[in-house]
């Protein structure tokens, strides 16, 4: 009992601000609930068959394909099929998450997934659309010049951060078949 | 409903040619799928709370109010805070830039918002960090605050 509740303390506490909310202030209590339903739909909706991806591409990709497209070697080619991959037109942020642990565990570099995650959540082509429209081209131009170099930078960065001191929870935290297939094959 | 379409049809395409190739090995993809699934369950209901939290809280009016009417250096830290916490859907977030932008907020102000809001995600922090552990995701969301304003100080003085 006691592990179910710290398990799930966080949506516990959440599930406490809603009923206060709902006490003190039921019109934003109603506002939040519509957006917390809404979402939930999309999540139903999106989450399992990226789960259920991610699975198969477990199961059918071999790692060493992934170590020569996205590894640490894969030099400029890895880095555009990254951004390419990230542009795509394929949803919110948290489906990208268990996707890119994934790509990790069969060997894709820490500077590949930064730019495939933050090119996914600042450089979708369907969102760049809407900026063009509403803030014009030369806005959107300069920030997706100046955030693709960010990332860049944020990625080599944090490759050389991890090189030194990789994280060791890291192992544990990007799920149990990492471990069973031994955690010395990991390359970061 | 674009999205949903890709997904979907790229899940289809690769669960028939799965198939196709192993029964059994399918049948391991979807047992790693749903324990995947089932483990990120906590920390996917903590994200959807806080998401209906804030947004209840934080309506676009409410977001133009808090920036539109402080000035200068104030609403430009405002603008930055609120855009690294919130997750707003772009459809909304650009047209809601847009008209700040001509009510009369700064370039800075604008970019500041747009940059943190898409390269700082603290509302799906606790995602992040159940797939990616915490040391990506503190360093990922860190650096990227950081990156955020500088491309927004840039913006501003070039446009």
């Amino acid at each position: 009992m006691m592990e179910l509740i710290k398990k799930f303390k966080f949506p516990i506490l959440i599930v406490l601000a809603f009923a206060g909310l709902t006490f003190w202030m039921p019109d934003m209590a109603a506002r939040s609930t519509k957006v917390t339903w809404d979402y939930f739909q999309e999540m139903a909706l999106i989450l399992p068959p990226v789960f259920i991806l991610m699975g198969l591409m477990e199961i059918w990709v071999p790692k060493d394909k992934i170590q020569k497209w996205l590894g640490s070697g894969s030099g400029i080619k890895g880095a555009a099929i990254s951004v390419v991959l990230g542009t795509l037109p394929t949803g919110p942020l948290y489906v990208a998450f268990p996707m890119t642990a994934s790509l990790i565990r069969k060997g894709a570099s820490i500077t590949n997934m930064v730019l495939f995650l933050g090119s996914w959540a600042a450089l979708k082509i369907p969102q760049l659309m809407v900026e063009i429209k509403f803030l014009g081209v030369s806005f959107t131009l300069l920030r997706f010049v100046l955030t693709l170099t960010a990332l860049l930078l944020i990625g080599l960065l944090m490759d050389k951060i991890f090189e030194k001191s990789p994280d060791k929870a890291w192992l544990e935290s990007t799920g149990e078949e990492a471990t069973a297939k031994g955690p010395g094959k990991m390359k970061m | 409903m674009a999205t949903i379409i890709t997904i979907y049809g790229l899940m289809g395409i690769c669960l028939v040619v799965s198939l196709v190739k192993s029964k059994e090995k399918t049948k391991k993809a979807f047992k790693i799928a749903g324990k995947a699934l089932l483990k990120s369950a906590p920390s996917l209901l903590t994200v959807l709370g806080i998401v209906g939290l804030t947004l209840g809280i934080l309506t676009p009016e409410a977001i133009a109010k808090l920036v539109g009417e402080e000035a200068g250096f104030t609403a430009t830290i405002l603008a930055a805070v609120i855009g690294s916490i919130t997750l707003i859907p772009s459809l909304v977030v650009f047209p809601l830039a847009g008209s700040l932008l001509r009510s009369g907020a700064t370039v800075m102000t604008i970019s500041v918002f747009i940059t943190t809001l898409v390269m700082v995600g603290i509302m799906t922090a606790p995602m992040e960090i159940k797939s990616l552990g915490k040391k990506f995701t503190l360093l990922r969301n860190g650096l990227g605050f950081f990156a955020a304003l500088i491309i927004a100080g840039i913006m501003g003085v070039l446009l």
